[in-house]
């Protein structure tokens, strides 16, 4: 059995000439909550219309825990839940009643409905038309609604769009408490990397179609080598002293920049300046954060 | 069949609050009331017309306003109203993405527009029946009770909602593809008026005109002047409905099939 939850191999779509999703291969583990970030139009959205094949992938190209989406199409929908873009609910409806019809139409017991109500916050509102509902109450509901089959992979298309801080701060937990207590995998698309990297255990990040990092969330800390940034009162000659034994990352008035080593090969730097009559007036180092690591990378293609 | 009849079980929840449901109870209930008010307000013109001439002139003059136009129109909405439930909300995705075949959301959305169809077909026969009897209570000269037009009115009726399966079919498809309102109405509509005109002036390829069928059975059953000898249910224009019917609703399928949710 396949370790992936989710698993897309090369996977290409096109929509009419244009190329939305290039040679995708996604690995998503079984009990991960995988981070899918990209921009506005990086192809997330479509990415997760195939997986749920509401977009018809060619065959052997998209597989949900192992078997081909294609072929699978039923077994592979019932152990998943989706929240795709705005919440799709019928606005005649109630909040309860969007929920009871989709049990419905799951054959699931209705008493799932006050659990899934209270779960998102929405018991109060239970009797209010949806299409009165406000921006973050439709999120909400949309996540009930996804979350009512008790789905063993579920993926979330910007879950957090239109909610007010506090219900961002309770859909991170939500999705935390998911994964560790209740062993769901979580695929969370977004395109702001601060809300993905306290959630997520993996990432994915997509530009204009092509998967351009995946690993975990250490591995994308890990790209982000640490540098010694110095502020020093003599330019010239701590480049002259620095340059033979170490390479010199960036230069900006007196501040310069080096690779670090580790702490002893810092001391020895500062000591080396110390004795040659060199002011140093800061040491210390520095790691780019995870918001300009993602923008380089993006930027790539 | 499970998944068909849950789906069919969430058509019913959906539509229960809209105005495509009710329409299909209010609109047999209005019209006979009307009808029978016009009845009353006539009765001593009416007083000395035999039973059967009574309800022949009771169930046609429902028939012309209900056949000739407003069944049509009745079809072209509830398609509309039941398939745009799923634009509006932007549900299709939701629906598609649910461990449900295609084929059963489909069939179970065609056969709830054709139910509700027929639940206004039925209820015509039914408020027929009953408001005929009520008419008499209020006038007794209008001797309704003394001819049993149960077996006409289920004939009339059987047959004019056998004839709107094609034209069913046909808006079922058009919402399909298009999610506004202004096509599949606007050429529902002028099929409908090109229906009326040509079932009128006979026009000889009129048999294969779907829009035209309501109206060729509202004719056949003003010919028939009420003799049940005369009033055949399965003829050519209902084997062509049904078979017009078959083939769209086919056709349909395989656009729903290959319906990508972009």
């Amino acid at each position: 059995m396949s370790n992936f939850a989710i698993e897309t191999v090369g996977l290409t779509y096109n929509f009419g000439m244009q190329t939305v999703v290039k040679n995708l291969s996604l690995q998503v583990p079984t009990g991960s909550i995988y981070g899918f970030l990209g921009p506005n139009g990086a192809g997330k959205t479509t990415t997760i219309k195939i997986l749920l094949n509401l977009l018809k992938s060619p065959s052997d190209q998209v597989f949900i825990f192992g078997k081909d989406i294609n072929t699978n199409r039923i077994a592979s929908l019932k152990r998943m839940g989706a929240l795709v873009e705005q919440p799709a609910i019928y606005s005649h409806l109630t909040g309860q009643e969007n929920l009871v019809n989709r049990c419905l139409l799951l054959g699931i017991k209705k008493s799932k409905v006050a659990e899934m109500l209270s779960l998102v916050g929405l018991t109060d509102a239970a009797n209010k038309k949806a299409g009165k509902y406000s921006l973050g109450m439709k999120q909400r509901l949309g996540i009930a609604l996804a979350l009512v089959s008790d789905p063993e992979l579920l993926l979330l298309d910007e879950p957090t769009n239109g909610l007010d801080p506090n219900g961002i701060i309770e859909i991170r937990n939500l999705m935390i408490e998911l994964a560790t207590k209740h062993h769901k995998t979580i695929l969370v698309s977004s395109h702001l990397l601060a809300e993905i990297e306290r959630t997520a255990t993996h990432v994915g990040i997509i530009n204009k179609g092509e998967l351009l990092f995946q690993g975990t969330i250490n591995d994308l800390h890990n790209l982000s080598k640490p540098s010694i940034k110095i502020e020093i009162d003599d330019f010239e000659k701590t480049i002259q002293l620095l340059s033979a034994t170490t390479e010199i990352l960036q230069q900006k008035g007196n501040i310069i920049t080096i690779a670090f080593k580790n702490k002893e090969d810092m001391a020895n730097i500062n000591t080396l300046l110390v004795q040659n009559g060199i002011k140093v007036y800061t040491i210390g180092t520095e790691r780019k954060d995870l918001e300009n690591l993602f923008l380089d990378i993006t930027s790539k293609n | 069949m499970r998944s068909l009849v849950i789906s069919l079980t969430s058509e019913f929840y959906k539509s229960r609050k809209t105005l495509a449901f009710w329409s299909a109870i209010l609109l047999p209930l209005a019209i006979c009331a009307l009808m029978s008010w016009g009845f009353i307000n006539q009765a001593t013109k009416l007083a000395n017309d035999p039973a059967p001439i009574l309800w022949f002139r009771y169930i046609s003059a429902i028939l012309g306003v209900m056949g000739v136009l407003l069944l049509p129109v009745l079809v072209i909405y509830n398609t509309y109203a039941i398939t745009n439930m799923e634009y509006k909300g932007d549900t299709w995705k939701s629906l598609f993405s649910l461990p449900l075949p295609k084929l059963s959301i489909y069939t179970s959305k065609y056969i709830y527009i054709v139910f509700l169809t027929f639940i206004t077909m039925f209820l015509f026969a039914v408020f027929i029946i009953g408001s005929g009897h009520i008419i008499q209570a209020i006038k007794p000269e209008l001797e309704f009770s003394d001819y049993n037009p149960n077996e006409l009115i289920l004939r009339f009726f059987s047959k004019l909602f056998l004839s709107s399966i094609g034209i069913i079919s046909i808006q079922f498809l058009m919402n399909l593809i298009w999610s506004d309102f202004l096509k599949p109405f606007g050429i529902g509509f002028l099929a409908t008026i090109m229906g009326i005109i040509t079932a009128n002036v006979k026009w000889k390829y009129v048999d294969y005109l779907p829009y035209a069928y309501p109206n060729l059975t509202v004719h056949k059953i003003m010919e028939s002047k009420g003799d049940l000898n005369k009033m055949i249910i399965f003829d050519q224009g209902i084997y062509n409905s049904l078979i017009c019917g078959a083939i769209v609703f086919v056709i349909g399928y395989f656009i729903v099939a290959k319906k990508t949710i972009k």
